[in-house]
């Protein structure tokens, strides 16, 4: 745990890729292969491989890596294949082509009984519509990975239990699903998923079927167990404020491509195509907007108060609300500019002229 | 010949052919029919001897506390007045033979008819085989293929059950595989990606879940099995089909109606229990089987010294009432 810590650079996360996907490609059909050599000959469009070809389109050559304990959110609209993509990982699903790689090991060539292996001790999995198996009690069902694997009984009801425990469900242990609440099916969905421990964490929407209240107390008690344990956690998600809020880095699919790869404030100020820009225009920019994007550069004598280069665009608003004069930015002690009330209202508004 | 009317000559003389198949069958090939009749007259003379050597009472007794096991009181007085009925009638012996039948016919399409659905629910290509035979099963008028059972099993009542196997057969097999094959994608996948087997999968999630569906086949396969011992009779099988047999050929109306009601009063009692076993415990309650009826009265009586032992066993079991559960969330 601590090696792990020390390896986490200044922005919570480490270098180390936990997960990679490289070249990855998913085709639906008959003629998957014939349709893949002429999709990458002649970089045929979807509507192109289905006509030609009878093929659904999934994945589009998604490459993309996941460091060793961050949140890597995957945002995207349904049918972009967000859903596809992360099944590729447990090989819920099989690529048509590419490789996958956790730590180390290759999963797309992995057999059956090291892939069972892999994806009972290794990976945790939580689902869109809970997918909780109503016959079997919370602490059956908490236990069935460890159940696969043969641990004894007394041994994994007492994992079961405390994973229960964590999610503060340590009352319903013997209840079954039908008994409990939506926001707490989700609840047991993630003990399942943590019960044996795993490094990665595999989440398909895990709160999209809940209501905005519960959602929002659920991404809390999350993020909180995420900071606690370190997993390494791949997050699908169809809503850009979850991914925000999740995420320590985005990648934003369209049509089964990863258009863009970032974090939170590169993808809000820096939007890769329309595509992006179109969906990334309603999110208030206050927290990710700092003063040197916004600032014009230092000329004449600097003004009397000053802000750090990296002051978020909400701070700088909350002071400009006491006080319209300009203010100088300073990095290192150095002036390299100064906001006045225009810049920061302008690019609230969205329109940035650097 | 006349043109016009060519059909009446017979071109393709199937029923001939057929004569010679099983004409050649039955002079090489008896002694294989005959090792297959095997295991059915095991099970079929134990269940016989023990339900007619046995006293009357005691039997009735026994399916009182069956029923009641499988599906509370309500189940166990309707299925007790229906067996009361009919020895009341003076049909018991009778019954106790098509019961012993019908209930070895079940055992055997089970044991067929479970790993066939089994098999047709994993793979298209084996439903698309499986489907006509059922579908030829299902139609072919069960008198059709009495004479060549006969000729090859001989009569008697082990070639009742062979007959009424074949006819009851289907429904199972179809239920089985309809019953997996809804068994909702997303909770197969889950047990996948928590790293179950193929045969874990289907052990601990889709046959569980497909139960309500597969006993709904076997409460099917029953009552197919018990309308077949009228047919079954033809070829001296004895019991309640008998009865209404001999009767009809006596025009004796009584004795007929007798076993008609006879297999109706049958019918009732064991198609009340077969469905109750068939209802999922979501429905129950969640209570588990040995927890209810004649058994939790017996368990009962233990636990309660043994749960006021381990006192902190049963204050973590959960709040009975679900509505604590919706508030708390």
């Amino acid at each position: 745990m601590s090696g792990q810590e020390q390896q986490k650079n200044a922005g919570g996360r480490s270098s180390v890729a936990r997960v990679a996907c490289k070249g990855v490609w998913k085709l639906f059909g008959d003629r998957a292969d014939e349709a893949l050599e002429a999709a990458r000959a002649e970089n045929l469009s979807k509507d192109e491989i289905r006509e030609r070809f009878d093929c659904v389109l999934g994945v589009r050559d998604a490459s993309f890596e996941v460091y060793e304990g961050e949140i890597f959110c995957i945002m995207g609209l349904s049918g972009s294949g967000k859903s596809t993509l992360v099944r590729h990982i447990n090989r819920l699903i099989d690529p048509t082509a590419g490789e996958i790689h956790i730590a180390g090991d290759r999963v797309d060539t992995m057999d059956e009984a090291a892939l069972n292996a892999l994806r009972a001790e290794k990976i945790g999995m939580v689902f869109q519509h809970m997918a909780l198996w109503p016959h079997r009690t919370l602490a059956e069902t908490v236990a069935f990975g460890l159940e696969v694997r043969g641990v004894p009984k007394a041994e994994r009801r007492k994992k079961a239990i405390a994973a229960l425990n964590d999610m503060e469900l340590g009352d319903w242990v013997d209840s079954y699903p039908d008994e409990l609440s939506g926001g707490m099916q989700q609840r047991v969905g993630l003990a399942r998923a943590l019960a044996a421990d795993p490094d990665i964490l595999l989440m398909d929407e895990p709160f999209s079927a809940l209501d905005p209240l519960i959602r929002r107390q659920l991404q809390d008690q999350f993020l909180d167990l995420s900071r606690k344990l370190g997993k390494t956690t791949i997050f699908i998600t169809h809503d850009l404020d979850e991914a925000i809020r999740m995420g320590d880095r985005i990648a934003i699919m369209k049509d089964g491509v990863i258009v863009q790869t970032g974090t939170a404030e590169e993808i809000v100020t820096a939007p890769a195509n329309d595509y992006v820009a179109a969906f990334v225009d309603n999110v208030p920019k206050g927290g990710f907007v700092t003063a040197d994007q916004i600032m014009e550069p230092a000329t004449g004598t600097p003004p009397g108060r000053s802000i750090a280069a990296d002051t978020p665009l909400d701070e700088i608003l909350a002071t400009f609300a006491e006080d319209q004069a300009p203010l100088a930015v300073e990095k290192d002690g150095n002036t390299l500019g100064h906001v006045t009330v225009g810049d920061a209202l302008q690019a609230l508004g969205g329109k940035e002229d650097t | 010949m006349d043109i016009w009317n060519i059909f009446d000559t017979e071109w393709v003389p199937v029923g001939t052919w057929i004569d010679q198949v099983l004409n050649w069958l039955v002079s090489d090939f008896r002694f294989v029919f005959q090792a297959i009749k095997v295991p059915f007259d095991i099970v079929l003379s134990a269940l016989e001897d023990g339900l007619t050597g046995a006293p009357d009472l005691l039997i009735l007794g026994l399916i009182a506390l069956i029923a009641w096991q499988a599906g509370g009181r309500r189940v166990a007085v309707v299925s007790t007045l229906a067996m009361l009925a009919i020895g009341l009638m003076g049909a018991w012996e009778e019954s106790m033979t098509t019961l012993s039948i019908v209930l070895t016919c079940v055992f055997f399409c089970a044991l067929a008819g479970l790993p066939i659905g089994i098999a047709a629910a994993r793979s298209d290509r084996v439903w698309n085989w499986v489907r006509p035979a059922l579908d030829l099963m299902q139609t072919i008028p069960s008198f059709v293929y009495l004479v060549p059972v006969v000729m090859l099993f001989s009569i008697g009542n082990v070639s009742g059950v062979i007959v009424t196997f074949i006819y009851a057969l289907p429904p199972l097999v179809r239920l089985t595989n309809l019953g997996i094959r809804q068994v909702r994608p997303d909770m197969v996948e889950a047990a996948r990606a928590f790293g179950a087997t193929k045969k874990q999968t289907l052990w601990k999630i889709e046959l569980p879940l497909a139960m309500p569906t597969i006993m709904a086949g076997v409460n099917q396969t029953i009552m197919m099995a018990l309308s077949m011992v009228v047919v079954a009779s033809m070829i001296s099988v004895t019991g309640l089909g008998q009865m209404v047999l001999r009767g009809i050929g006596r025009l004796d109306m009584g004795l007929a109606s007798v076993g008609g009601l006879g297999i109706v009063f049958l019918a009732i009692m064991i198609d009340r229990i077969s469905q109750s076993l068939g209802q999922p415990s979501r429905e129950r309650g969640h209570q588990h089987w040995y927890r209810t009826g004649p058994l939790g009265v017996v368990t009962g009586f233990f636990a309660r010294p043994a749960t006021t032992g381990q006192g902190k066993e049963t204050a973590a079991t959960p709040p009975n009432s679900k509505t604590d559960g919706k508030t708390q969330a």
